[in-house]
């Protein structure tokens, strides 16, 4: 088994800011790979250049042994994404959803029929699948996301804060699924959370990064064994000190805000 | 069926799924036209002869075109806000199929729109003068569907700001609209007002669809269909730029 994530000096500043500090890392292929920071830490920024939507300011990267800045069609069939942020079309149904990404990917025709079954089944919306996203609570939109990034069957999920807003039963049955694909077919895995408890039962590995740098990297158990401390949380804090940050808004949270304000003052 | 198809068929879906939006932005092309229409018919009638409404109809037809085409630049801001704009971003398909996809879509969105103001015409009273000429017409509402899709493609793909958007583009389309023929002949005006027309590229899409349907041409179709091509073409290419160097 070879290495699936390879990561070398990598930069991202956004004029004086150094969201992103010279990072390296490796994520073998097969595994599970937490990646861990406070808010504001940089993990979305790392994701977004993993996955080709970011250029770096330098450094470089290697995704299925492709390079996300010039090879971008090859490293984008090779992974899924469970973005940070809804990514849904709220006016189609789970269905076009589906339908669209699995067009956009490429996926036959019989095997996309097939598939989107299997998984909207999976995720327990088999039942809901011709209705409008729009009407779906948060956590149904999270599954159907979640099914929707293993449609077009990745050799890497990226799952930036996937669990966030879903109840323990969903959290746990999504997780177990995970665990299994990557088990059975050697997916790759690479996720962010908040969720402490959650790294240390599923990640094989944890990278934890803050202030753009990576402070440790390592397994769970390692990790709590070096810094002589019960759980993964502890260890977490124990690394990046017990400062709350302070992140700054983006313009598409700023704009996600206004967007609330009209839809609440008319649209519907 | 591939990416550009089904990018295309999305934004279809999402014009037949919404009602409010096809009915509400008939208001505007509708009280221009009864407005108009009919306030200045007898006084049109006095100094050029003929009917007015016959005249004015291919200008509203333009214009709804118009407005929903730039508009359709803000469906990329949507996007982006509610997160679509990134699931197309990743996929494994070239930036310009996501935007001739979409281009296309809202061109399709702006001329059906703009074949609903045509029907309301027909019900005001507006005749074309010869049938035949029909399928030239609906070149001319295609080309500047497609022209002004991609001018609200590159703003769209430019600006951040929902709230500034509308803003910036009834800036850009009101005088593009008013300048352009569409509700007066280009006859005997000042020499600055007549350079304007000449420099607006609706003038011609205006011209182009007049001419078919009421057979007079200020210009004449050649003329309007090279130059809505080639403004077309080229703002295709720059609306595909703007997009392709979208980053999250």
């Amino acid at each position: 088994m070879g290495e699936m994530i390879v990561v070398q000096d990598l930069v991202k500043n956004y004029g004086e800011f150094c969201a992103v500090n010279r990072i390296s890392f490796t994520v073998p292929e097969g595994k599970i790979f937490g990646f861990l920071g406070p808010n504001g830490a940089g993990k979305t920024t790392t994701i977004k250049m993993l996955t080709t939507v970011l250029d770096p300011s330098s450094g470089s990267i290697r995704v299925n042994g492709y390079d996300p800045t010039r090879e971008q069609r090859q490293v984008r069939r090779s992974f899924g994404i469970v973005f940070q942020d809804p990514s849904l079309d709220d006016e189609l149904t789970a269905e076009e959803n589906m339908d669209l990404h699995g067009i956009l990917y490429g996926v036959p025709h019989a095997e996309r029929v097939q598939r989107i079954k299997m998984l909207v089944d999976f995720v327990g919306l088999g039942d809901r699948k011709k209705d409008f996203v729009k009407t779906y609570s948060g956590g149904m939109k999270r599954r159907l996301e979640v099914a929707r990034a293993l449609l077009h069957t990745p050799r890497i999920l990226f799952l930036d804060e996937p669990t966030i807003g879903l109840d323990p039963q969903t959290r746990n049955h999504i997780w177990s699924y995970i665990q299994q694909l990557s088990k059975d077919e050697g997916v790759t895995v690479f996720f962010t959370t908040h969720y402490m408890d959650e790294a240390d039962r599923v990640a094989n590995e944890v990278a934890v990064i803050d202030h753009g740098k990576i402070v440790a990297q390592d397994s769970p158990a390692a990790l709590k064994d070096k810094t002589k401390c019960a759980t993964l949380e502890d260890a977490f804090i124990a690394l990046t000190g017990h400062a709350i940050r302070e992140e700054e808004a983006n313009a598409t949270d700023r704009m996600r805000m206004m967007g609330r304000a009209w839809r609440g003052g008319g649209r519907r | 069926m591939n990416a550009i198809l089904i990018l295309c068929l999305r934004q279809l879906k999402r014009y037949v799924r919404s009602p409010a939006r096809i009915v509400g932005s008939l208001g505007q092309p509708l009280l221009f036209l009864v407005a108009l229409g009919f306030g200045f018919g007898p006084m049109f009638a006095r100094a050029f002869g003929g009917k007015y409404l016959n005249f004015l109809a291919p200008g509203i037809i333009s214009m709804a075109i118009l407005f929903n085409a730039v508009f359709s630049g803000i469906e990329i801001l949507w996007d982006r806000q509610f997160g679509f704009l990134k699931e197309t971003l990743v996929a494994p398909v070239s930036r310009l199929q996501i935007v001739f996809g979409r281009t296309l879509g809202g061109a399709i969105v702006a001329m059906a729109q703009g074949t609903v103001v045509f029907i309301i015409c027909l019900i005001f009273g507006f005749r074309p003068a010869n049938l035949a000429m029909v399928p030239a017409a609906i070149v001319f509402m295609f080309l500047i569907a497609l022209l002004f899709t991609s001018i609200g493609t590159v703003f769209g793909s430019v600006l951040r700001d929902m709230q500034g958007f509308p803003l910036i583009i009834n800036f850009i389309i009101m005088p593009l609209f008013f300048f352009s023929g569409a509700i007066f002949p280009a006859i005997g005006l000042p020499k600055a007002l007549q350079f304007a027309l000449r420099l607006n590229p609706l003038t011609y899409g205006v011209d182009g669809l007049r001419g078919s349907l009421i057979d007079k041409f200020a210009y004449n179709m050649p003329t309007d269909l090279v130059v809505l091509g080639i403004l077309t073409a080229v703002l295709l290419a720059v609306g595909s730029y703007f997009f392709s160097k979208i980053q999250l």
